[in-house]
């Protein structure tokens, strides 16, 4: 920085004139060189923020052309199969959108695509930070945003679909009746106000507009600002690694290199977005025909994130209870409420409120920047990994008439399986990566415990062949160093055997009992080196004396 | 007039009014019906000798499920009555003779005695036993003659819920399912609505009119002939395909692009 004496006038003038005012000179100085921990993965949550970007730019577009009226027109546009049919003015005007505006139909695609790379990638930016365990504190508050945000992209999302009142999205606006109108006691007050009467009425594609385009969006931006606000003030948690600790960040400035990636980054999503507009077709509203409420299809599926919510309805039993044994008092149609209600419940309720149980649990109260590598804490990946069978269960099942007819499996059966499966499956899911994160706690112990193998070859005097092992290299080490014991809360009873206090009620002894399989180190690093503990071990030689050998 | 009165409590008088009645209905039945008669329709669709080469056929290939005379078996259901569009539709696809039972027979290359003289043999036979759908005439499945948009809107309220909007078919209950219609000639697709082969319901010419048949012949060859207008279709099967290129090839592409940015470490310096 020193050389830079000379600053050009042209630069010098309005920049003092601008830090004289609003003080961003000093403002800069202390941004411009954030520091931005390096790792392929913390780059996730970017995709659904570069597509939000891409979203408002190409929504933008659309708005200038879609008319958002139910008022009937006769298509006389150019594409033939609808000449002359009657449809909604919103679906003629999206057909013209693709047919007649120049560059509509790709922005359409654009769109779309962008849509569904922004919910698919706060998915899997979710993941990440949940299995690092980048939520913990000081950071639950951005989680809960988090949570909201991806329930407003649910909305933004159903809401964005069912304006173009094709015959596919009339379909999930049906279902979206449906659900609505099974709410007990208010559920046809609210359907009546939503739709403006009798379905489909004459005003909701206007009002899902509304929201569409103006409330959801305006509460997106105001939380995504608040997200990357809180994201820069809390800075971001890092990998543990050699030289990092809960007091520092190791990585890049912001300022050239990180924004330099995050521009790159920008554009590999744009790019992405826009390769698959050109050359996937997506949504071809011009196929389904206009909406009728008389007509359905074969395949009538919603876009993927609603697929989970499409799985259970295909799933539940079609159970229901007429009040006093007659529909005259009301029904409660068991097999609507369930699946709308239950597995979002369960999704969405679970990952607000997982930090909060976690530490109820560890009784951790500290601050965390360095994340958690999954398997350190294999009951928190182990729930993650149950969750989300329970979740892919839903989702799969949601295309199951298209998974029976390409691969010819009985639609029934497809049913009958995954009604097991989506119970079951959470709890083999369950076992099977407890038991893979222990496993690899293990070798992770055994690189600490006797190095890394080194691919030389050692004839020991007596003719037994061994490989020699050689201490891991500093980095690896750090890395894998920077495992720590999960907390536990304090459960142990006194001299006289009184529980502390908070844990002598039932609701205590649980949380002790939770505490105790939850927390504490299952394999620790450093056990068993010169033991003979490991089998490892005792396979190289016996006792102290493959010191020497092996390291 | 004195006669008859004289003899209408004849005790035979109540046979010959009736007799006379039957005969009266007869006639007129004869002179008004269509003409779906099994002796007329073995004419109508083939010659006479037809349907005698379509009995040897017939007794060759089909009558170890069909039976001996088309009476039914066990394993195959009775074709008396069934017309000769059924006996077309069915073993011009392919899917008769059946190669082995299942919960539906699929479409396949024909057997090797098929030819269109021999289908049209057998379809006269099958028809002389007692009639019903004819094949119709090339005139009467011509999409060029049809009006597309009109045909859409039938198809829409009539076949997409079982064949997808654009034919691509769907499952079924129990392993049956609605196959793609790509492959089916515009004959087979009037004669499947005429006869309403395996699970599929009958269109006859009262519920949707030759005319409106001939609509949508003209509605799915026009759209399965269409390019698709933006990009490949993704099997036009709407949304699953398109979350599924959306994960595997949108975040695979993104994850492996993050991968590459933050693969050179700045150096500690």
């Amino acid at each position: 920085m020193s050389e830079m004496t000379a600053v050009p006038k042209a630069i010098a003038g309005p920049s003092s004139y601008l830090d004289d005012r609003i003080g961003a000179g000093t403002f800069l100085k202390r941004n411009m060189r954030k520091i931005f921990p390096d790792h392929w993965s913390f780059l996730l949550g970017e995709i659904a923020l570069y597509s939000f970007i891409i979203l408002l730019l190409s929504g933008t577009f659309l708005t200038f052309f879609f008319k958002p009226s139910m008022m009937h027109v006769i298509y006389d546009g150019p594409y033939d199969p609808l000449k002359g049919v009657v449809m909604s003015e919103a679906y003629a005007s999206a057909l013209e959108i693709s047919f007649e505006v120049r560059g509509g139909l790709l922005m359409r695609q654009i769109h779309h695509w962008a849509a569904l790379l922004f919910v698919a990638g706060m998915m899997v930016h979710m993941l990440r930070v949940f299995f690092t365990g980048a939520y913990r504190k000081p950071r639950e508050l951005n989680w809960l945003i988090g949570v909201l945000l991806l329930t407003l992209a649910l909305a933004e999302g159903l809401t964005g679909y069912s304006l173009p009142d094709d015959l596919l999205s009339g379909a999930g606006l049906r279902i979206t009746e449906g659900v609505a109108i099974s709410l007990p006691l208010v559920g046809t007050y609210i359907t009546f106000f939503l739709f403006g009467g009798e379905y489909p009425g004459e005003d909701v594609i206007a009002r899902f507009y509304s929201l569409h385009i103006l409330l959801i969006p305006g509460i997106l931006l105001a939380l995504i600002s608040a997200h990357m606000v809180l994201m820069w003030v809390q800075k971001h948690t890092q990998m543990p690694g050699k030289g990092r600790n809960n007091h520092n960040v190791v990585g890049a400035p912001f300022y050239p290199a990180f924004m330099l990636k995050a521009g790159a980054y920008f554009m590999f999503t744009f790019a992405v977005v826009a390769g698959l507009a050109t050359f996937a077709q997506i949504n071809p509203i011009w196929a389904f025909g206009p909406y009728t409420p008389a007509d359905i299809s074969a395949g009538s599926q919603p876009d993927f994130y609603m697929g989970f919510l499409e799985g259970s309805l295909r799933l539940m039993p079609p159970w229901e209870i007429n009040l006093f044994g007659t529909s005259e008092f009301g029904t409660l149609p068991l097999s609507v409420i369930i699946p709308a209600l239950v597995p979002m419940g369960i999704v969405m309720t679970g990952l607000a409120l997982y930090p909060f149980m976690e530490r109820w649990v560890t009784g951790d109260n500290r601050e965390h920047h360095i994340a958690d590598r999954p398997r350190n804490n294999p009951h928190r990946t182990s729930i993650g990994m149950a969750a989300i069978t329970f979740y892919g269960v839903l989702w799969l099942l949601g295309a199951n008439d298209e998974i029976s007819a390409f691969f010819q499996i009985s639609l029934n059966w497809t049913t009958y399986i995954g009604r097991v499966l989506v119970l079951v499956g959470p709890v083999i899911a369950y076992i099977i990566t407890y038991r893979i994160c222990l496993g690899l706690q293990r070798s992770d112990a055994a690189v600490i415990g006797h190095g890394v193998e080194s691919g030389v070859i050692k004839r020991l005097p007596h003719g037994e062949f061994i490989e020699v092992h050689t201490p891991a290299a500093e980095d690896i080490e750090a890395h894998l160093r920077g495992k720590e014991a999960i907390p536990q809360v304090d459960v142990d009873a006194d001299t006289e055997g009184i529980p502390p206090r908070g844990m002598r009620g039932p609701l205590g002894k649980l949380r002790g009992r939770m505490s105790k399989a939850y927390g504490g180190e299952k394999i620790p690093l450093d056990d068993g080196h010169g033991h003979g503990h490991g089998e490892e071990h005792a396979e190289i030689g016996p006792g102290g004396d493959d010191r020497s050998l092996t390291h | 007039m004195t006669r008859i009165t004289a003899r209408r409590r004849h005790p035979l008088a109540r046979y010959a009014v009736l007799l006379f009645a039957l005969a009266l209905v007869g006639g007129v039945y004869t002179l008004l019906s269509p003409a779906s008669r099994p002796a007329d329709a073995a004419l109508a669709s083939g010659k006479a000798d037809d349907v005698a080469e379509g009995k040897s056929l017939f007794q060759a290939h089909c009558s170890s499920c069909h039976g001996l005379n088309a009476e039914g078996t066990s394993t195959g259901p009775t074709l008396v009555g069934v017309g000769a569009a059924a006996v077309d539709f069915q073993v011009s696809s392919g899917r008769m003779p059946a190669a082995n039972p299942g919960a539906q027979a699929p479409r396949k290359p024909v057997a090797p005695w098929v030819n269109e003289d021999t289908t049209r043999q057998l379809a006269a036979y099958v028809q002389s036993l007692g009639g019903g759908p004819v094949v119709p005439d090339k005139n009467a499945v011509d999409p060029a003659q049809g009006n597309v948009a009109r045909g859409g809107e039938l198809f829409r309220a009539n076949c997409i819920q079982c064949h997808n909007w654009t034919g691509a078919g769907g499952a079924l209950t129990l392993g049956k399912y609605a196959p793609n219609l790509n492959e089916a000639t515009p004959t087979q697709i009037y004669e499947a609505m005429a006869t309403g082969p395996q699970a599929m319901p009958v269109f006859n010419d009262s519920t949707i009119t030759p005319e409106e048949k001939r609509d949508m012949i003209a509605y799915i060859t026009d759209v399965r002939e269409q390019t698709d207008p933006g990009g490949f279709g993704l099997g036009r099967i709407g949304p699953v395909t398109e979350g599924l290129v959306a994960w595997l090839v949108g975040i695979s592409a993104l994850v492996l692009a993050a991968i590459w940015i933050t693969a050179k470490k700045r150096q500690a310096s």
